[in-house]
Parts: structure tokens; C-alpha cells; sequence
């Protein structure tokens, strides 16, 4: 009995030891060359399958293979955010100094994620759609969620007291978290240009030849990301816990 | 394969201008996230180094 609840206990006790810098900082550097790694396969077999052998649109033509790099960086502008956000509410609900360390990691990836679906969009709109640009719901509302990550960021940037920072760029980012779902759904809530949902679990609206090199393009974002997102934190973590006396005890290889 | 040659590839059947446009853009950005990421790590942990040092010159 005794022994079963302390194995019930472990994965709390491994939550509890990550959130302290120091463990965390010593985990990630073990952990993030492999997402490194993920993403240089991923990415190789991605862009080989995707821009050689995938069959060409029977409307687009070889155009539609935009859709490597704009649907997973849009993909990933929403994970992202929800990271973030989760992140900042672990943060103020049960003060993890770590957990705000890791969403402010968070917005410059989301912003520049952000930026590559507004731009690509643009990009493959024009030859498709005869535009640039149309303010309809899709691309408004992911227009907005560029200038959350902005406002976090300038936010977090112009507070003088570290804490305040924290907490105030936390609250924005839990508020924008209105604009994720608005965003997901915008193609099937409002009449707009934006064609439907590529990726579907019930009724997948792409051939497997197609979809295997967009799966393996969302795989090396996320690996990216996570492997940036890691060496960002870990940066946060020795800025601030500079003055602790586990940074002072690194060793030169940690 | 699709293409038969490297002309037919980088054309892209007429949308190569879009298409190389995006994925250009897509790899500068990704490039330059990650190398401003490594670069700020290890300006703090050269740092972090150098303030190891001052301690123990310090405490001698």
C-alpha cells in the first residue's frame, strides 16, 4: 500500500523537480540536440518528399506545395500561443518562477511562426486568389495574433519591476487565448476566400502522398521550436538566477 | 519524381517565383530565430564564466 502511493507520488515529484531552474537547466541540455536532430530529419524528408515526388494540385498545379511551409507554421502560430498561455496561467496560479521563464521564451518563436503564415499566405494568395490580401476572418483574426505576441513582448520589455512584467504579459497572453479558437473555426464561422481545413482525424481532404510530406513539415516546425524554445529558456534561466549558487557551481561542460 | 530536370524544378510549372519566395523566407526567418538563440547562450554563458573567475580571483 505504502509503496503504491509512492508511485502514484512520482509524477508529481518529477513535475515539482522540473520546475526548479536548476533541474530543468541541467534536463534540457540533455534533451534539446534531439529535437536538433527531429527537425534535420523531419525537414530532409519533408522538403524532398513535398517539393520532388508529391503530385501536383489538379487545380494549383506545383503552386499548392506553398502549403509546406504556410500550413505548418500556422499550425504552429496557434500551439504556440496556447503554450504560452498555459504556461503564464501555471505561472500566476501556482507562482512557477520557470513557467514564466518559458512563455516569455515562447512569443518571439510565436511572432516569427506568425509571421511566415501571414507572409507565405500572401505569397500563395496572390497567384490563387488574384490578392495579396483581403481582410476577411481567417486572415484578420491571425493578423491579431501577431500583435498579441508583439504586445507580450513590448509589454514584458517595458516594465521596470521583473514580477510586474511577469504577471501583466501573463494576464494579456490568457486573455488572447479568445482569439485561438476564432481563429480555427473563422473558415467555417464566416463566409471568407481562406479555403477549409487541410488536416482532418474524420475526413481527410488531402491523398496520403500529399499529407505524409506535410505531417513530417509540421514535425520538424515542432522539433524546431522546441529546440529553440529550450536554448531561449535556458538563456532566461542563467540571466536571472545568475546571482544563485548553482550558476556559480556550473561546470564549464554544463 | 515530378520533374525530369532542374529547369522544370526551379520553374515549378510557372509558380516558381512563389513558391521558392516562400520557402526562402520561411528558411531566413527559422535561420535567423535559431542563430540569435545559440548567439545570446553562449554570450551569457561565456559570462557566467568570466564572473566564476572574478569569484575565484576574488576569494583568493
Amino acid at each position: 500500500m505504502r509503496s503504491f502511493v509512492g508511485w502514484t507520488l512520482l509524477p508529481q515529484r518529477a513535475v515539482h523537480q522540473l520546475s526548479s531552474p536548476k533541474y530543468f537547466y541541467a534536463v534540457s541540455r540533455i534533451i534539446s540536440p534531439w529535437f536538433a536532430l527531429g527537425f534535420l530529419v523531419c525537414a530532409t524528408y519533408g522538403l524532398i518528399s513535398g517539393l520532388l515526388f508529391a503530385p501536383p494540385d489538379y487545380q494549383q498545379g506545383h503552386g499548392f506545395r506553398i502549403i509546406y511551409v504556410h500550413v505548418p507554421a500556422a499550425f504552429l502560430s496557434l500551439i504556440i500561443y496556447v503554450v504560452m498561455a498555459s504556461a503564464s496561467a501555471v505561472g500566476l496560479i501556482f507562482r512557477v518562477k520557470l513557467a514564466y521563464m518559458l512563455a516569455k521564451s515562447c512569443a518571439p518563436l510565436g511572432a516569427s511562426f506568425t509571421l511566415i503564415a501571414l507572409v507565405t499566405g500572401s505569397i500563395w494568395g496572390k497567384p490563387m486568389w488574384g490578392t495579396w490580401w483581403v481582410w476577411d476572418a481567417r486572415l484578420t483574426s491571425e493578423l491579431i495574433l501577431l500583435f498579441l505576441y508583439l504586445g507580450y513582448m513590448s509589454l514584458g520589455l517595458s516594465c521596470e519591476d521583473s514580477k510586474k512584467a511577469d504577471s501583466l504579459s501573463a494576464w494579456l497572453a490568457i486573455i488572447g487565448v479568445i482569439n485561438i479558437p476564432i481563429i480555427h473555426f473563422s473558415v467555417n464561422w464566416w463566409y471568407t476566400l481562406h479555403q477549409g481545413t487541410t488536416l482532418s482525424l474524420t475526413k481527410p481532404a488531402i491523398a496520403p502522398s500529399m499529407l505524409w510530406p506535410l505531417l513530417a513539415m509540421i514535425g520538424a516546425f515542432f522539433c524546431y521550436f522546441m529546440w529553440v524554445l529550450l536554448i531561449r529558456t535556458r538563456t532566461e534561466i542563467l540571466t536571472r538566477e545568475r546571482q544563485c549558487q548553482w550558476v556559480k557551481g556550473l561546470g564549464i561542460r554544463d | 519524381m515530378q520533374f525530369t530536370n532542374f529547369e522544370q524544378f526551379f520553374a515549378m510549372g510557372g509558380y516558381g517565383a512563389y513558391v521558392w519566395s516562400s520557402f526562402g523566407i520561411t528558411a531566413l526567418l527559422l535561420i535567423w530565430n535559431s542563430g540569435i538563440a545559440k548567439y545570446r547562450e553562449f554570450r551569457m554563458r561565456r559570462e557566467v564564466k568570466q564572473w566564476q573567475l572574478q569569484e575565484k580571483d576574488d576569494s583568493r
